[in-house]
């Protein structure tokens, strides 16, 4: 009977960590879907889209992941296949560095300037 | 002097992201593919379109002649556009034609084949649209050449028409 418990346990346990597997797989898939834009209706990501196309990359996707292929492994497929373009989020390379660099600069600016005025303010 | 300074250092700052901003409007906001580049062809395992048998992609390469793959379905108006043109390049036997019917219904494809004429050498499924995917196609129809080395020197995006075929004919030798 002791066997049987432990048994049972040890087959629920199982299930659980594959349950919870399979919402982490889910989450990640969802979230490269919406940072991947449809091509045929680039007002939309992936995710939103009803297009063909969108319902392949969805499937690539899906498969890709159970593949056992990382998030950036993913994106880098896509940006092969399709170019940069395809991804809502802009590597990080010189064409794109301004664009990532400016608003750190502008923040560490703004912050020097709120600080300095703090410090005279309480002279 | 110092307020000066800032000022002149605000003015800067406005113009250089005028700058950028205006450069940024000239640039197009849809989607144009590439379509002049070397890439090698995918691997991927497609199913026969009469036989039905599962074939590997380096078994479908394999002859020392170029080939064109044209992504078509019966559905696709354009495609039967094109067709003309593609019976035309079939004649021409230094070039090997495949086909990968796309996203579309066996028997509405097998008569569209029927009715029209089959210009390929092999025809090949793809079901829910996944090789166009890895041919980084996003429509129907497209077509590669891909030369002797076996790889892809060029995509058409869209219907073949005459000027389209003058344009790939130095590809083609």
């Amino acid at each position: 009977m002791k066997i049987i418990k432990i048994l049972l346990i040890f087959f629920i346990l199982i299930n659980f960590s594959q349950l919870k597997s399979g919402e982490k797989s889910n989450e990640i898939k969802n979230k490269i879907l919406k940072n991947v834009r449809c091509l045929i209706c680039q007002g939309q990501s992936v995710y939103d889209s009803e297009s063909d196309f969108a319902s392949s990359i969805k499937l690539i996707v899906d498969k890709k992941i159970n593949d056992g292929l990382s998030e950036k492994q993913i994106y880098d497929f896509l940006k092969i296949k399709y170019g940069q373009w395809i991804v809502y989020e802009p590597e990080f390379n010189k064409n794109t560095l301004i664009l990532w660099l400016l608003p750190i600069l502008l923040f560490l600016v703004g912050g020097a300037i709120i600080l300095k005025k703090l410090l005279l303010f309480k002279r | 002097m110092k307020n000066k300074f800032l000022f002149l250092i605000i003015i800067l700052f406005l113009v250089f992201c005028f700058i950028v901003l205006y450069k940024g409007l000239n640039y197009s906001n849809i989607y144009v593919p590439q379509k002049n580049f070397e890439k090698k062809i995918p691997t991927f395992i497609a199913k026969d379109f009469y036989l039905e048998n599962e074939i590997n992609s380096e078994k479908i390469f394999l002859d020392d002649k170029i080939y064109i793959l044209n992504i078509w379905a019966s559905w696709c108006l354009p495609c039967k556009k094109e067709h003309p043109i593609l019976m035309e390049l079939s004649k021409n036997k230094a070039i090997k034609l495949i086909g990968l019917n796309y996203r579309d219904n066996i028997n509405n494809a097998k008569k569209f084949i029927e009715d029209l004429g089959n210009p390929y050498s092999q025809i090949l499924i793809d079901k829910d649209g996944t090789l166009a995917v890895e041919w980084g196609a996003y429509g129907v129809p497209e077509t590669f050449i891909i030369n002797k080395k076996k790889r892809i020197i060029k995509k058409i995006i869209g219907p073949l028409n005459k000027e389209l075929l003058e344009e790939i004919k130095p590809y083609l030798k």
